[in-house]
Order: structure tokens, then C-alpha cells, then sequence
């Protein structure tokens, strides 16, 4: 920018550039600096999908909170379900505030929730039956999340890098009371094992799913790209499922469970882990809300929005008195 | 008093007051944690959610003193207790609403305040009753508990009068859900049948002290807010000190300890 010259005064054009300038040279952006309305756009859809996946996330846990086998677990998940409510609050406020200049608020959030508009992630639409659920929830869903979450800690939005910086840090508790519960049952009694195998069995395509599909072409859209353009994010899906592979396939086998992928293995000369994949269409109609769970989940959102709407009511009462 | 010393007297007095105390906090808890996910709003959820966490904790500190008496093992005593074995009271063990936790709950936020605000004036006034305890981990166990009770009691102070100050709507549930926990909330302010011998052994004050406080505070708090105070409350549906109780303690244990008993000999 030219000194003397007033930044409302330059075109669209320039202003995009002094954006992409500062983006490009580390710097952070805040809320209440100017934004290409596209950069806000991709912002808010990744960040109130997060936020809203955190709270959607609480309800297949949810499940396993009261029916905790020990006092020492009942407490541990019920401080883990009380954490992922916390980050979806935090994740909210900074969704808002990118929202409150388009005249929408949290109400509207709720309402996309609702018509389907609004999506969470693929793995808190599906089934969570044994408490050999509530484990592999905590394991390898929080280590995945941690990964993917990990690569945007030097997000180019501040609000949003310091929000993960925080939800980081608990995340790496979570996969480890996970860890606690799988090893319990991992060394437990042969129904304990089976318990743990089925669960992973049926955690495993949704893991895959997770991060994902490799491409546009999968999807149709672009949203990966441009993330990564504005520098939201850094690491492309494929990128972020190969991390997990890494990290997890080994532990996975030295607890002496069966990968439910014959086909899995590392190729040392690409680098890569080859693996079976998924059908990105069963994905696409999960995350739409077609999922097994889906009804069920957000009915419980919905029934309890409504059932507490005489609450709101009463509380916007007292605050205009 | 000593563990090594007491008279077996004094230590069934002991083990009574210690089981009304955890099994108090540990059956709110669990009903408060069925409400995960469905409170009015994410920050209450947030809040309602540790407060429930806290009081999984204080029974749990509760569960242990017993476990040191030579009650068995604390998550034993938690999870394979009959219902006729356990303390609470009846109140406290009163579903959430019609619905389960994980179908259709259509549970009843201003009966979750009563409940909660009654049952946290009331514990208030037994913590700080239980510093003159003869028994000393259970007078520092309180110690302990009363450092975050107070906040679980200003928090729910806040829900209750913000509520039954405001529209028509909320002064009537929140004068429904007060009727409904006044017909019970007796079983909280009772010390069960070996009250005599519990005042004896010095391990609290006398029920009748206990009970006029917290009655006293109340009468106060409902003249500030404008409502006509009912009386005493009762018991009518029978006394949880004593083992008597209701369907709902049954769904309440076969729901907490489902996997526990899957294998109480398996570690989990």
C-alpha cells in the first residue's frame, strides 16, 4: 500500500492484495479486519462445522457417561464429554463473530443444524454400542481430530489458531484416557477383546472417511484448496490420513488387533501406506444427515432446543428489564 | 473417634451418615449426567456438566472413606448394591422427565433447578455442619467439598431466581416443578433411622437444627422473590435413609452399573 493512501479508498483489487500480502507474510488476521468475503465464507463454514461437530460429537459419548464401568472412568469421560462441549462454545464464539457482519447469529447456527444444512463430521453419525465404542471414540477419533486439528495451529485467522491451540492440549488428554480404556480391554478377559475388535471394526471405514476424500473429484468442490490457498490450512486430506496411518496402524498391531483392511501396508518405495478405500458416496450421504445415527442425534438436539425454548424465553425477558 | 477406637455403635452411625452422603451425591449426579447434551444452552451444558462432575467426585471421596472402613471396595459398593441398600433420597432419584437419555427425553429444565437449588442449600448447610465431625477424614473430606460447593450453589441460586422472577411461563413450571420436590424434598433433610445415634457420636448436628436452616433460607429466599412459602416439606413417598425407594432408583442402577456388571471381576 502506497503511504498516504487510505485503505478505504482502494479498490477490491488492491485491498484483496494487501490481504493476500499479509497472509503471505505470516501475519494474522482478526476479526474485525477487512476480509475478502470469500476468505470469511470458507471460514465460517469450516469453523462452525467443527464447533457444531464438538457438540454433536458429546451425544455418541454421551451414551457411554452414565453406564461408565468404574468410578475412576466415570468421572475421567465425564470430564473428557464436558471438554468437547467447551470447545464447541469457544469454536461458536469465534463463529459468530465472523457471522455478526452478514447479521446472523448463533440461532442460525441451530437452524442450518437442524434443516441439514449444517453438517458434522461422518464419524458422529454412526453407531456407538459398547462401551468398546466409547474407547475407540476417545483413541483414534480424537487422534485423528488432533492431527488434522494440529496442522492448523498456525492458521492464518488468529481467533481460530488460538482456539486450537487451547482445544490441542485437551485433545492429547482425551486420546489418552481413550488409550487408558482400549489397553484395560485389550488386556482383559476374552470378551474384553472382542469387545475392542468389533469396535474397531466398525470404526475403521469411518476413520478412513474422516479426513476426507483425496480430491475435488471425489466431492465436487474445492473447499481443501482454497483453505489451503488462504492458508487456513496446510496439509491436504490424503496428507493428514497418511500422518494417521503413521502414527496409529503400529499401535493398532502391537495391541494384537486385526486391522478389518487385508490390503494395508506400508510401500517403502513410495513412501506411502497403501490401504483399501472407501465409497466416497456412503460418505457423502452421511454427512448429509442419512447416516445411521443421524435422526437420532439430531432429534435429541432438536427435542431439547425446543423443549427449552420457554428457558430463552425467560432469560431475554430479564435481560431487557 | 478413630477407625481403631469407635464403638461398633458409633461406627454403624458412621457408615449410615457416610452412605446417605455419597449415595445423595452419586444418584443426582447421574441423573444431572443424563442431561449431557440437553441443556437450555451450550455454556449451561458446559457448566451443569462440571458441576455433575464435581459431585461424581464428592461421592466417590465418600465411597473411599467407606471402602477404608471395611465396606469393600468402593466401585463395588457403587455399582452392586441392591436398591433397598441404598441411602439416597427419594427425590434424588426421580427421573429427569417421560423419555430416556437416549430416546426422546423430554426432560423438564425447571424441575432440574429446583431440584438441583434445594438439593445444593441443603448440602451447603450439611458440609459446613460437618466441621465439628468427631470423624476426622470425613470432616477434612468436607473441607474439601465445600470449596466448590459454593459455587454449584451460586449457580444454581442464579438459575432459580432468574427463573421465577421472569415471564408468566417460567414463574408457572418453576411453581409446578416447587410443588412437585416440596411433596419429597423431606428425604433430603432427614438423617434416617440412626439419627440418635449419629447426633451421639458427634458426627453431625441435630437434624432438627439442619432442617430449620435450611427452612429458614428458603422462607427468605421466597419472600425475596415474591413467593408464598409452603411449609415444611414431606416425605410422601417414603423414607430413601431407610431403603425404601422407587422404580426409578431400579432403572437408575441397572443403567449405571450395566458394564461394571458385565464382569466385576475384569478390570476396565
Amino acid at each position: 500500500m502506497q503511504a498516504g493512501v487510505q485503505f478505504d479508498q482502494l479498490t477490491e483489487e488492491e485491498k484483496h492484495q494487501h490481504f493476500m500480502d499479509r497472509i503471505n507474510r505470516g501475519e494474522k488476521i482478526e476479526a474485525d479486519d477487512w476480509m475478502p468475503e470469500d476468505y470469511r465464507m470458507s471460514l465460517i463454514r469450516l469453523i462452525a462445522m467443527h464447533g457444531i461437530s464438538e457438540i454433536m460429537g458429546a451425544l455418541p459419548e454421551k451414551e457411554w457417561v452414565p453406564k461408565a464401568p468404574s468410578l475412576h472412568r466415570k468421572l475421567a469421560i465425564m470430564a473428557k464429554v464436558q471438554d468437547e462441549m467447551g470447545h464447541g462454545q469457544l469454536l461458536l464464539r469465534v463463529a459468530e463473530d465472523l457471522m455478526a457482519p452478514l447479521g446472523k447469529n448463533r440461532e442460525d447456527i441451530m437452524q442450518d443444524l437442524f434443516a441439514k444444512r449444517l453438517k458434522f463430521h461422518n464419524v458422529f453419525h454412526m453407531e456407538a454400542p459398547t462401551w468398546g465404542d466409547a474407547g475407540m471414540i476417545a483413541w483414534l477419533v480424537d487422534g485423528a481430530a488432533i492431527i488434522s486439528q494440529s496442522m492448523m495451529l498456525d492458521s492464518s485467522y488468529g481467533p481460530y489458531a488460538r482456539a486450537l491451540k487451547r482445544i490441542c492440549a485437551e485433545e492429547v488428554f482425551h486420546a489418552q484416557h481413550g488409550e487408558s480404556i482400549i489397553l484395560a480391554l485389550a488386556e482383559g478377559t476374552p470378551e474384553q477383546r472382542k469387545l475392542l475388535q468389533d469396535a474397531l471394526n466398525r470404526w475403521w471405514p469411518s476413520l478412513i472417511m474422516f479426513f476426507g476424500p483425496k480430491s475435488a473429484k471425489e466431492t465436487g468442490n474445492s473447499h481443501a484448496d482454497k483453505n489451503i490457498m488462504y492458508k487456513i490450512r496446510t496439509k491436504t486430506n490424503e496428507e493428514l490420513r497418511q500422518e494417521f496411518f503413521t502414527k496409529y496402524v503400529p499401535r493398532i498391531w502391537a495391541l494384537g488387533l486385526t486391522i478389518p483392511d487385508e490390503t494395508i501396508h506400508f510401500d517403502e518405495e513410495q513412501q506411502l501406506w497403501i490401504y483399501k478405500d472407501v465409497d466416497w458416496n456412503e460418505f457423502k450421504q452421511i454427512v448429509s444427515g442419512n447416516g445411521p445415527r443421524s435422526a437420532n442425534r439430531l432429534d435429541l438436539r432438536k427435542r431439547s432446543y425446543d423443549n427449552n425454548a420457554w428457558v430463552r424465553e425467560a432469560l431475554a425477558a430479564k435481560k431487557a428489564i | 473417634m478413630n477407625k481403631e477406637t469407635m464403638k461398633p455403635e458409633e461406627r454403624q452411625a458412621l457408615v449410615e451418615l457416610l452412605y446417605q452422603l455419597a449415595d445423595d451425591d452419586f444418584i443426582l449426579s447421574f441423573r444431572g449426567s443424563e442431561w449431557l447434551g440437553l441443556a437450555p444452552h451450550i455454556e449451561e451444558d458446559v457448566a451443569f456438566s462440571s458441576i455433575n462432575q464435581d459431585m461424581m467426585g464428592h461421592a466417590s471421596m465418600y465411597f473411599r472413606l467407606l471402602e477404608e472402613l471395611g465396606e469393600g471396595d468402593s466401585d463395588s459398593i457403587a455399582h452392586l448394591r441392591k436398591p433397598e441398600q441404598f441411602r439416597n433420597a427419594i427425590i434424588l432419584e426421580e427421573v429427569n422427565g417421560p423419555g430416556t437419555y437416549l430416546e426422546k427425553p423430554d426432560y423438564d429444565w425447571a424441575f432440574a433447578v429446583v431440584r438441583n437449588y434445594f438439593y445444593a442449600v441443603a448440602k451447603q448447610i450439611r458440609l459446613e455442619s460437618l466441621r465439628i465431625c468427631s470423624y476426622e477424614p470425613l470432616r477434612e473430606a468436607a473441607k474439601k467439598i465445600l470449596m466448590e460447593q459454593y459455587y454449584h450453589l451460586m449457580h444454581w441460586e442464579l438459575w432459580f431466581k432468574q427463573l421465577v422472577t421472569s415471564t408468566d411461563e417460567a414463574k408457572k413450571r418453576m411453581t409446578d416443578a416447587i410443588q412437585k420436590v416440596w411433596k419429597d424434598f423431606g428425604g433430603v433433610l432427614t438423617l434416617g433411622p440412626y439419627y440418635a445415634d449419629i447426633v451421639k457420636a458427634n458426627l453431625i448436628e441435630d437434624e432438627a437444627l439442619l432442617k430449620k436452616r435450611w427452612m429458614n433460607k428458603m422462607e427468605a429466599v421466597f419472600k425475596e422473590v415474591g413467593l408464598d412459602f409452603p411449609g415444611a416439606p414431606r416425605m410422601e413417598r417414603g423414607n430413601g435413609r431407610k431403603g425404601e425407594h422407587t422404580s426409578d432408583l431400579e432403572g437408575a442402577l441397572s443403567t449405571l452399573s450395566e458394564v461394571y456388571r458385565a464382569n466385576p471381576a475384569a478390570g476396565w
